[in-house]
């Protein structure tokens, strides 16, 4: 487990905002390089690796996708040295006054963002509160310096790093996604001494929190028999509605609704109760918010599932997961990769008792 | 080869009591978005006999296909959906007290009052009168005040089986609305006329499936949740070109005004009339459709003389929003029903243009020919 | 340049009815290409090149559609009600001049606002063509008009309807040309695609890049310019170069092509600005999610006024588009990596 947990620390360390992803995904290929026997980089940046299986082929594909990618900022514009900004995938503007952060221009610079003063601000901006255009990041350097050192189009991450606040609960950037990117590769080390009969890709995908981009085109490519979209979701916590979240270290969750194929939600389901690892199932009617939801319509549509991993303090810095909630999620993807038979998808109903 | 027909010797495409009561059977059935199997049994029951092939893809489409007997026919995907908007149980209070969420464009100022059929056993329940939100409890404030700003808060309502059925449904069942298919004179009165009206036609048509086409019947699901069935069907089928059936509001309510002088007192956005027949597509919020086919659609209907309607541009959408923009493009055009009150438990349509939009849609196909796709669009 | 951005302004086609400037732009560019096809969406594709080893096959993507506006309803005194097909506010068309694709010509009027704070819509709006009752109307439901603005030049800029994206045509066509005055080859087997339906959610793209199939992708697109009173800010100026888009609200584009773009601009001495945007996007967003995928980028072209009646921008910047993008195709681009210039 600490190896696992130092994995995900130095994850959680690094940018990889959406569409640069390069230093999480260098990392990530370091650690899956081992575990695979096949590794590559799609078109877009996604990483994708092949654990081949023992059927006679044509053998059918199962597909695990996390996005790697993260939520940060953009310096937009340079004003008298300090920075606009504007996000990077979906950020509250609310968790953003008074937070360090590291600007990647020439050079990774320290930064702290700061709000303007309600005098200095435009008259309709007054009942916003923490209204992104009334932030700047200062660097504390001259203004000439930063017009050297930064220009618009630069990247902004958290610079908080990460907080063990227990030997079950981290805190920190970027848990959203990856902490499902250690729960894959959990799952990739499992299967190390197992074996499947399908054969098994584990993507961590690009752009989802901007595009769903890289799941998108990764289905395209891979053209998976099924696939199972891993992320987190709403864990409960003060201020979010009960019926809205779910509780952390209580187990990883199982979609149901319109993005999941009612047969999968029951698949994994039945396995989840034969294996007692703790689940809840978390309803979603119509929109996933997930890489399944694009998953499902590639190509020539894919029955999908969704697992997720409870998380408090979506899109902040200090987001916060249950590790042994990872670990679940990792021991339930490997072992339904390892029960699926050759034959399942002809056994796959929409209906129970069809 | 285009078939010739006049609008009195029609083979087979009347309205006649077995289609009215197969329209009663699909109305009925429960199919909310992602839910469909109900209503995908009966379209594969319908079908089958017809088919050169029938599949359900990973999504739960019926895709079938009825061969033409010419050479070279022209390849047509015709789609209908078979899901209709509804309601997810979203979390158990206890006593039978549900909270719940809204499947499709659901009109939340209809659902107070009403009653529901939840999950596979249609089990009854109740939508009460919304909860109160103010901290003044012996004010009879109703949430919904006395202007039209004031919308009924979705967080207000509840689904309620009593006490007694509190272990009989779960969080997760799907929900929809109870009106039952009933005739009222020139009319029909049901739930779920969008889009089973739509399913009803195709079935027709796929039985009288015109000779120079291959003719490729998508019975898409998940329209209500983003066109998504139709999205996967058009890019499995990659027909030449698509006619998508749907139902789409007649919004013709007379104006508040009209029986004052004042001028300018015309209900100008009606979409379509009831009674005024098929109504033609010339664009709506997801598809501007193509002119060729809106254009042979118009012909069709001046040559045999049936009444249509074009419907007013803008708005809405139909799944031809996602066929169109599949591979290197399916010309694309939707014809629908005009229908009263849809999204809303209760709907009401015209025999009369159910009548018109079967017999347009087979002269339509039964006119194609590849020439249509040689003008440059 | 100029003229010939005229003569696509003053061109009538909204979205989903671009024939006559698809028209217009296919017999300029016919004898500069060595194919041309029009697809089922009436998207314009002109290859120029062939598959090299050392190049890629790139497309290069504008779109031809302008807004314009679709007829609902024609009432007993016939005056006529509309909704806008593309980008068009109800302010921004107030007072303005239309012109129906079969001729009809009427001016954009609202009804009086009985309440001063009242938000216009486009319900409040209506066309006058000057009749008396409805049977005087030469036009049905779903008829389609363009906004009828004279072309004005007012020093190096330029004002009109649809700059946005008639400019970005302009360049693509003037980039062809040049090509072709001085006999140069590009690396890479070029698509140039004339796409439809660009107003509307870059439809005509989606079908035009599944067509082609790219290894890389560009946009060229009119971008919003904050330097005119209450503009954005940030925003891109005019007359300060065409605009590198880092983002928008449709795409990040890829590092590496943003990368490839600074250091060519930096190379050649062309004037370039950077640029973050939030709301626009364009089709190479659905070059990027095409398939299996293909990296984009955009250079954009700063206009003043956009969606309204009447933009504005300046002829320097499009020069300027038109040099950095000729210097872009005649140098080689790696994906994923930085690449030499």
């Amino acid at each position: 487990m600490s190896e696992q947990v130092s994995f995900l620390k130095q994850l959680i360390s690094v940018a990889g905002l959406s569409g640069y992803e390069s230093p999480a995904r260098e990392l990530i290929e370091l650690a899956w390089r081992p575990l695979a026997d096949t590794l590559q980089v799609s078109r877009l940046g996604s990483l994708h690796a092949l654990r081949c299986g023992a059927a006679p082929a044509p053998r059918p594909t199962l597909l695990y996708a996390a996005h790697m990618d993260a939520i940060g900022m953009m310096v937009s514009g340079i004003v008298d040295g300090f920075l606009r900004i504007s996000e990077v995938g979906g950020l509250s503007p609310r968790v953003l006054p008074g937070q360090l952060v590291t600007v990647h221009g020439r050079r990774d610079l320290p930064g702290v963002i700061v709000p303007l003063p309600p005098a200095l601000l435009p008259a309709e901006a007054g009942a916003r509160l923490s209204w992104l255009g009334g932030l700047l990041i200062d660097l504390g350097l001259t203004a000439s310096e930063v017009q050297e050192l930064t220009r618009v189009g630069d990247l902004v991450s958290f610079a908080q790093p990460p907080i063990e606040l227990s030997d079950t609960y981290l805190a920190g950037h970027s848990l959203d996604n990856r902490a499902s990117i250690a729960a894959l590769t959990g799952c990739l080390q499992a299967l190390q001494s197992r074996q499947t009969a399908w054969d098994v890709w584990c993507a961590a995908t690009v752009q989802e929190e901007e595009t769903f981009g890289g799941a998108l085109t990764s289905a395209f490519q891979l053209q998976p028999t099924l696939a199972v979209a891993v992320d987190v979701t709403f864990g409960r916590a003060p201020g979010i509605a009960a019926h809205q979240s779910l509780p952390l270290d209580k187990g990883p969750t199982l979609g149901w609704g319109a993005n999941i194929h009612p047969g999968l939600y029951r698949a994994f389901k039945e396995l989840a109760e034969r294996l007692e690892i703790p689940y809840q199932t978390e309803p979603m009617p119509v929109y996933s918010g997930t890489d399944a939801w694009v998953m499902q319509i590639a190509a020539e549509g894919i029955p999908t599932m969704v697992l997720s991993i409870p998380l408090r303090y979506m899109h902040s810095p200090v987001e916060m997961v249950s590790l042994k909630d990872i670990d679940r999620a990792a021991r339930l993807l490997a072992e339904f990769a390892v029960q699926l038979e050759a034959d399942f998808m002809s056994r796959l109903t929409f209906d129970e008792g069809d | 080869m285009v078939v010739e027909f006049g609008p009195d010797s029609l083979p087979g495409l009347s309205i006649g009591d077995a289609q009215i009561c197969l329209l009663e059977r699909l109305c009925n059935a429960c199919a909310v978005s992602g839910n469909e199997s109900e209503v995908r049994q009966i379209v594969l029951e319908q079908v089958r006999p017809f088919a050169s092939e029938v599949r359900v893809d990973a999504l739960g489409n019926v895709l079938a296909l009825r061969r033409g007997q010419i050479r070279q026919p022209l390849r047509v995907m015709v789609a209908a959906h078979m899901d209709e908007v509804g309601m997810m149980l979203m979390d158990d209070e206890g006593d039978g007290v549900f909270r719940f969420e809204l499947i499709g464009g659901v009109d939340v100022a209809h659902l107070p009052g009403k009653s529901v059929y939840i999950g596979r056993a249609h089990l009854p329940g109740v939508i009460g009168r919304p909860l109160s939100f103010t901290a003044d409890e012996d004010q009879d404030t109703e949430v919904f005040g006395d202007g039209p700003d004031n919308k009924i808060p979705l967080a207000s309502l509840r689904i309620d089986v009593s006490p007694d059925n509190a272990k009989k449904v779960k969080v997760g069942d799907y929900v929809t609305f109870t009106t039952a298919f009933t005739r009222l004179g020139p009319s029909l009165r049901a739930k779920a006329f969008d889009d089973r009206i739509g399913v009803a036609i195709l079935i027709e048509l796929f039985r009288n499936a015109p000779p120079n086409i291959d003719l490729q019947a998508a019975f898409t699901v998940q329209e209500e949740a983003g066109l998504r069935g139709a999205h996967v069907a058009a890019y499995a089928l990659d027909p030449q070109l698509a006619l998508v059936l749907d139902c789409t509001p007649a919004r013709d309510l007379p104006h508040w005004e009209v029986d004052s002088a004042a001028a300018g007192c015309e209900n100008a956005l009606y979409n379509t009339r009831l009674g005024a027949g098929p109504a033609i597509y010339i664009s709506d919020s997801s598809t501007i459709h193509d002119p060729r086919l809106v254009r042979h659609l118009v012909e069709t209907a001046e040559a045999l003389g049936i009444p249509y309607q074009i419907r007013q541009p803008g708005g809405g959408g139909t799944d031809a929003g996602a066929v169109h923009r599949q591979r290197t493009g399916i010309p694309s055009v939707s014809v629908s029903v005009p229908g009263r009150y849809i999204h809303t438990p209760a709907t009401i349509i015209r025999l009369e243009d159910w009548q018109n939009s079967l017999r347009l849609a087979h002269a339509a196909l039964s006119r194609l020919s590849p020439a249509i796709l040689d003008i440059e669009r | 340049m100029k003229s010939f951005l005229q003569k696509l302004v003053e061109t009538p086609a909204p979205s989903g009815h671009e024939r006559l400037v698809r028209e217009f732009v296919r017999a300029e560019i016919e004898t500069l290409v060595d194919e041309l096809t029009v697809d089922q969406m009436g998207n314009l594709i002109a290859r120029k090149g062939q598959p090299q080893a050392a190049g890629l096959k790139m497309m290069l993507i504008a779109h031809l559609d302008e807004a314009g506006l679709a007829a609902t309803h024609i009432d007993e005194q016939g005056f006529v009600r509309f909704l806008p097909v593309g980008q068009l506010t109800p302010i921004n068309c107030l007072g303005s001049r239309v012109q129906f694709l079969n001729g009809a010509q009427g001016i954009i009027c609202a009804e009086q606002l009985t309440d001063e704070n009242k938000r216009l819509t486009f319900d409040r709006l209506f066309i006058d063509l000057g009749l008396s009752s409805r049977a005087d109307c030469p036009l049905r439901i779903g008829d389609q008009a363009v906004l009828l603005q004279p072309f004005g030049e007012h020093g190096g800029r330029v004002t009109g309807k649809a700059l946005d994206n008639r400019a970005g045509v302009a360049v693509l066509v003037e980039t062809l040309r040049q090509m072709h005055t001085r006999q140069f080859h590009s690396l890479h087997e070029l698509y140039f695609v004339f796409s439809v339906q660009g107003q509307v959610g870059a439809r005509g793209a989606m079908t035009a890049a599944y067509a082609i199939n790219p290894d890389i992708g560009l946009a060229i697109a009119a971008t919003p310019s904050g330097d005119a009173p209450g503009g954005r800010r940030p925003g891109v100026r005019l007359g300060q170069g065409p605009a590198i888009r880092v983002r928008d609200g449709g795409t990040i584009f890829d590092p590496a092509i943003v990368d490839w773009m600074v250091r060519t601009a930096e190379a050649t001495d062309i004037p370039f600005q950077m640029e973050v945007v939030e709301k626009e996007y364009t089709g190479g967003r659905a070059i990027q999610l095409s398939r299996a995928g293909a990296p984009v980028g955009c250079l954009s072209l700063p206009c003043r006024y956009m969606h309204s009646a009447l933009e504005m921008m300046d002829c320097q910047d499009l020069q300027n588009g038109t040099r950095l993008l000729i210097e872009l195709l005649g140098r080689p681009f790696v994906a994923g990596r930085s690449n030499p210039l």
